[in-house]
């Protein structure tokens, strides 16, 4: 095996590009190490980007910020500005593995391990974050939404790796909240999950809103139909029962050591239900 | 197969090695180094045994390449005494009975200062979940616990 350390995204999507298969990204490693010393990968070159322009970086673009492949879950912790604009982003990245985790793991690679129970993934689709795609053509932007197409499977083409993510800029009066379930109170695999992102009216009503679950489908899914059903309501008890059950529809999870399917169901509606009211009272804080 | 010069700095000193590309920072700091201090549990980042400083950032050593050690400053928990002098922490645990066999007391220790560092009165749930991906299968954890906390009252006294 060969550990390569590239100095521009193009070299890096060149050597992954002449070793399509063969090369695997690292970042912060939490996963790619796991994998390796299990002999569940047996890669002839790891590709180190984390020395690339801008990859260990939280930089304002927009109004919003684009946060490097390489930040590790405890740096967008102690990013005031990302808790202040994006406090569900935030507080799912802060949920994954323990401190010392937390000093390694990404959010992109959170997000390219391709898993339905990623922390990260349902709080960013809400948040209607896009990656940045590099490859041998240069740069694409892709929604996260779009970009797990199966478990462990992406989007992401031969020479092709994600550089960043980027969260929106955002109006006054719009918050976001990320809830899982776990049975144990730390370090542990959603086994139901949910993120909602919530923008208010001038009148107090919700102007619009996303919400993702996670854990229940092969993979982190968007449901239109939950948004919709409390879009022009102040989150009263029928338009929260609509959101409930847009949730519990949407759900198909698999039944596991972890959890049923009737559970997991079950599970992402109350997830959902309650993420949708935290949102909500951190935006009216904010309008 | 091409073996990697690195050079870091750990402890505050200047460090070089060599080290084979899949090679694990715990196994070039234990193996090339001599600096058995950190210790392999799980080998999967689950149990903490492993834990230095990378950079001001609590990491586990199994979950790093030595390679990537290549400009960073490590700390590992062999800089933590100054001479004949233990740190409180270390202390506190020797007084206050907070370890058995010891296999998980290096990671523990290294955790624990990091979280000292960055906040020196923390409440006991802030120092358990700072401390959950450091597992221990004898103490029970109260004990740890209470040396932390003995050790922070210590150091902001001091």
């Amino acid at each position: 095996m060969q550990y390569m350390k590239p100095h521009t995204a193009a070299e890096a999507s060149d050597i992954l590009a002449r070793n399509a298969g063969a090369a695997r990204i690292l970042a912060g490693g939490t996963d790619l190490l796991v994998q390796l010393r299990s002999g569940m990968t047996e890669p002839d070159m790891i590709v180190d980007i984390k020395h690339l322009e801008g990859m260990r970086d939280i930089t304002p673009e927009e109004g919003g910020l684009r946060i490097g492949a390489g930040v590790p879950g405890q740096q967008i912790g102690e990013h005031d500005g990302a808790r202040a604009m994006w406090p569900g982003v935030v507080e799912a990245c802060e949920l994954i593995g323990s401190t010392q985790i937390q000093g390694r793991c990404t959010m992109v690679g959170n997000l390219c391990n391709g898993g339905p129970a990623a922390d990260s993934v349902p709080a960013m689709i809400a948040a209607g974050a896009v990656a940045r795609i590099e490859g041998p053509d240069g740069s694409r932007d892709c929604p996260v939404e779009e970009f797990v197409t199966g478990p462990g499977k992406t989007v992401l083409e031969k020479g092709e790796f994600v550089s960043s993510v980027f969260l929106p800029a955002r109006p006054k009066g719009a918050s976001d909240a990320y809830l899982r379930f776990i049975p144990r109170t730390e370090m542990d695999i959603a086994v139901a999950s949910a993120g909602v992102n919530i923008e208010l009216g001038d009148d107090g009503t919700v102007r619009s809103a996303r919400v993702a679950l996670g854990a229940v489908g092969p993979r982190v899914i968007l449901v239109p139909d939950a948004a919709d059903a409390i879009t022009g309501s102040k989150l009263e008890d029928p338009a929260i029962a609509a959101l409930v059950k847009a949730c519990e529809a949407a759900s198909s999870p698999i039944a596991d050591k972890r959890g049923t399917v009737e559970f997991r169901t079950t599970v992402a509606g109350v997830l959902a239900k309650r993420a949708a009211r935290i949102a909500m009272d951190r935006a009216a804080a904010r309008a | 197969m091409k073996n990697i010069h690195v050079s870091t700095t750990i402890n505050g000193d200047e460090a070089e090695f060599v080290c084979a590309p899949e090679e694990t920072l715990l196994d070039s700091l234990r193996n090339r180094l001599g600096l058995s201090g950190a210790k392999e549990g799980c080998g999967t980042g689950d149990c903490g045994a492993c834990t230095v400083e990378m950079d001001g950032r609590l990491v586990c050593a199994c979950l790093v390449l030595g390679a990537e050690a290549e400009g960073t400053q490590i700390k590992t928990v062999e800089g933590m005494a100054i001479g004949e002098g233990l740190h409180p922490l270390q202390q506190a645990f020797i007084d206050h009975a907070a370890l058995q066999c010891g296999i998980c007391t290096p990671g523990i220790l290294v955790a624990a200062k990091n979280l000292l560092e960055r906040n020196p009165d923390p409440t006991d749930t802030e120092v358990r979940y700072w401390l959950a991906g450091n597992l221990c299968r004898c103490t029970g954890y109260d004990k740890i616990i209470k040396a932390v906390q003995i050790a922070a009252a210590d150091m902001r006294g001091a």
